[in-house]
């Protein structure tokens, strides 16, 4: 196990350093002088020049690597020029925010998902298949910041049910936080909710026509225990898989979602940092994402390992 | 009565005195929505305009401006120019106190201007270039000493070279007064969500605090526009800036909002690369001065405006819009003239010229882009369009590689700030490359003659040459617009597009 361990750290570095300099390399790319967009309207040559050297930006690239790397070294991710903030506050600030609609909608997928699927399955040819497959493909087929906004004129404008945009952190009012992430959760959970739903569907469809669950049926079981209790079960576990695997999507998606409701979470924070140019904000952000993306696939490999035994740790 | 009556009558006075008293006192909060979330918030430092929108509420300024773009006080009560208008004398408000407490002096004064003028960053820094020293007379007056006479120096004391911080906390806080900024206006700073809210409280000991009528004012950055707009119509938002000029006509009907407009200080035009680089002697558009006044005379500003901006915007020829003061009458807006442009592209030899029209993103910019490209087609002109995201597309023009660029100036409430860095040689803002010995003659003098019928004169005579040359074909001056909740009173509409919350209350 320790080898193991040692062996896959001994990997992550050189792919964290390798990361980090394709973060920072690429971010050269932008075109525009970040300073000059940093400048403002004005674009007082004085603060151009300032910025100039404040941000390192007439040294050559490797040398402004240097600089950055090294505060990374030493946990300063550096500070955002426009909010003068510490880029790791930023982060810390603002991941619990994602988290938690990431978290909301991945429940609304599975809620909506999972029962389509097996309702679709079970019916299979039935007005009831056709219409979740009509609803699934509206699901996938639909943009998020389309359906964002007439979720918006119809329960805040028209109905008046649910605030339009914003965030209540859950410490300060937890109704209030459920009622302003309801409909991003549900803008972001239900193109989620679709693949579920088709996964489920045909994943069912194999178990119910394989020959243990004949027998179950042959043994008289009512229909009901047999597809909750002895097919859904082992229909669920590629679907929970595609669901672990969808939480990517999920904050990739929050991007455009976390701008159409106002809510101030990660997806925000490096769009406005790439339009700003704020680059301390986009590499902090980048490299943080990755390393975290890194270090939990190191969590699940050892998983695999602790609870399949047929994994050798190889 | 008897005892138990009277105990009841008595407990039930209390209770409706308690909760009228309570209901009374209630605390009364502003929900205003931004366009986009500030920058800074340290006047020095700061450096977008949705930044001095929240401005308006926590920093005073030396001056402000008013709906007619006059000069009026602020924390300034009267001025005087020295005879040689070298330098400039200020009466100061007494008894204005900070939010901490420190009393706002001619020292406090002295210490803001001068740390505007010598942080490390500051964006003031040019905005008060020619103020060399500034002496302390007296605990309320002081004398800013110029190297020359500066016109537009009172018009720069009434935006964020003239707010004034409390010297106590930016000394505490050095380069991070920003995230807790004191200075001395009616509201004082709460707290910042990054990305989410700003919330100021009513600042009880403000000089003026009889035109404030709310406990809280929040500040809530909301970037779309139909969302915006939505916060507003479910209530969750009593006013809202910038309001899409698409959704004008929808608000009209509806009798619970109100909408506020003036035309803006500012302008959209469509700059074109006369010198900046070897790409304008290789452009007809560029290179001869015929070419650009055919593809002015094919345009049709009205139309421009109906299309593009919904008819939410005054057409316009110059920096300033025809109700400015100083717009110079005789360069009048020129009518629409496809045979004339037709004549001139043929006697400069080009009847068909091609030029790129390289344009931001933004749909106003987009529209701008596609009806000029219609119009120009029909006195000849084969104009491609190039859609460029805004940074890059500056950063295109700042190296000089486009023909035309469609672009916008927010504008300064002296027309010095939208002519001088763009029509002077080598100015920052002179994307055009446009450099006349002649042009920066009359500009100079514009800045250093303080009689407004002499300055007058001058602008007529820069435009005269400059609308001629065309580095910027001007074509219309947006209409700022808010909206807002029926019952918020005392909405005034100020050409620099901020919002004043002296005097807004529910009604």
């Amino acid at each position: 196990m320790l080898t193991f361990l040692v062996r896959r750290i001994a990997i992550i570095v050189p792919t964290l350093v390798f990361v980090s300099m394709l973060i920072f390399g690429l971010q050269q790319l932008l075109p525009g002088d970040p300073a000059v967009i940093l400048a403002g309207e004005d674009r007082d040559p004085n603060v151009v020049a300032y910025l100039h050297e404040k941000l390192h930006l007439d040294e050559p690239l490797p040398v402004r690597y240097l600089y950055w790397i090294n505060g990374v070294l030493h946990g300063d991710l550096g500070e955002s020029l426009r909010m003068q903030k510490p880029v790791l506050d930023l982060i810390l600030e603002k991941l619990p925010v994602t988290l938690e609609l990431a978290c909301f909608a991945i429940v609304i997928a599975l809620a909506i998902g999972i029962p389509a699927g097996i309702v679709s399955a079970v019916k299979r040819g039935t007005a009831w298949d056709y219409g979740a497959n009509v609803v699934a493909l509206w699901g996938l087929s639909t943009p998020n910041f389309w359906l964002g906004i007439m979720l918006i004129l119809l329960f805040s404008v028209t109905l008046g049910w649910l605030p339009a945009s914003g965030f209540v952190s859950p410490r300060e009012d937890w109704r209030a936080n459920v009622a302003t992430l309801v409909m991003p959760a549900f803008v972001l959970g239900n193109a989620i909710a679709a693949v579920l739903m088709r996964h489920t569907r045909s994943a069912m469809l194999q178990v119910l026509s394989s020959d243990y669950v004949r027998t179950a049926r042959a043994k008289g079981l009512p229909e009901t225990r047999v597809v909750l209790r002895h097919a859904l079960r082992n229909a669920l576990i590629p679907v929970i898989t595609l669901g672990a695997l969808e939480l990517g999507t999920l904050l990739s998606g929050a991007v455009l979602t976390e701008q159409v409701f106002s809510i101030p979470g990660f997806g925000k924070l490096i769009v406005d940092a790439v339009f700003n140019r704020d680059y301390a904000v986009v590499q902090g952000v980048v490299l943080f994402t990755a390393t975290a993306y890194i270090l939990l696939n190191l969590v699940a490999d050892v998983l695999y390992v602790i609870v399949n035994p047929r994994i050798r740790f190889g | 009565m008897s005892v138990r009556n009277r105990w009841a009558s008595t407990l039930a006075a209390a209770f409706a005195a308690t909760v009228l008293g309570f209901s009374g006192a209630q605390a009364q909060t502003l929900r205003i929505g931004l366009a986009e979330d500030p920058d800074v918030l340290d006047p020095t430092l700061a450096r977008t305009f949705v930044g001095r929108v929240v401005f308006a509420a926590l920093c005073d300024k030396l001056f402000d401006i008013d709906e007619k773009l006059a000069i009026v006080p602020q924390l300034a009560t009267a001025y005087e120019w020295s005879a040689d208008n070298k330098a400039l004398t200020l009466k100061l408000r007494p008894g204005v106190t900070f939010h901490d407490g420190e009393k706002l002096d001619a020292a406090a004064v002295k210490y803001s201007l001068e740390r505007h003028k010598t942080m490390a960053g500051s964006n003031r820094r040019g905005e008060l270039a020619p103020v060399t020293t500034v002496d302390v007379i007296d605990p309320l007056t002081v004398r800013l000493n110029l190297n020359a006479p500066f016109a537009p120096l009172l018009a720069q004391l009434a935006d964020r070279a003239g707010m004034i911080v409390s010297p106590k906390a930016a000394q505490a806080e050095g380069d991070k007064f920003g995230a807790r900024p004191v200075c001395a206006g009616p509201f004082r700073f709460v707290e910042r969500v990054a990305q989410d809210r700003i919330v100021v409280e009513r600042f009880p000991n403000y000089w003026d605090k009889a035109s404030i009528h709310f406990d809280r004012v929040v500040y809530l950055p909301i970037v779309d526009s139909t969302v915006r707009l939505a916060n507003l119509r479910a209530g969750q938002l009593d006013l809202i800036e910038r309001l899409a000029a698409s959704d004008v006509p929808q608000l009209k009907s509806d009798n619970r909002f109100r909408i506020a407009k003036i035309t803006e200080i500012g302008y959209q035009g469509i700059t074109i690369n006369v010198g900046k680089s070897d790409l304008a002697q290789k452009n007809p558009l560029g290179k001869d001065p015929r070419v650009r006044e055919a593809f002015e005379l094919a345009l049709d500003r009205e139309g421009i405006v109906q299309v593009a901006m919904d008819g939410e915007a005054d057409v316009g020829n110059q920096w300033v819009a025809p109700t400015n003061a100083y717009y110079a009458k005789n360069m009048p807006v020129p009518k629409r003239d496809v045979a004339r442009a037709k004549a001139l592209l043929q006697e400069a030899g080009v009847p068909n010229p091609t030029f790129t029209l390289m344009t931001p993103t933004t749909s106003d910019a987009q529209k701008i882009a596609q009806v000029v490209q219609a119009m120009a087609k029909e006195a000849g002109f084969d104009v491609k369009l190039q859609s460029t995201e805004f940074a890059t597309s500056l950063d295109l023009a700042d190296k000089g590689q486009f023909d035309a660029y469609v672009l916008a100036w927010s504008g300064r409430a002296d027309p010095d700030g939208n002519i001088f860095s763009f029509d002077a040689c080598k100015q920052p803002l002179n994307y055009a490359g446009y450099c006349k010995p002649d042009v920066d003659e009359i500009l100079t003098k514009s800045r250093t003659t303080l009689d407004p019928a002499q300055r007058q004169k001058l602008f007529d005579q820069l435009a005269a040459v400059a609308l001629k040359d065309r580095p910027v074909v001007y074509l219309f001056h947006r209409h700022w617009l808010w909206a807002h909740a029926a019952k918020l009173g005392g909405m005034r509409t100020v050409p620099d597009g901020l919002v004043r919350v002296q005097g807004l209350k529910f009604n």
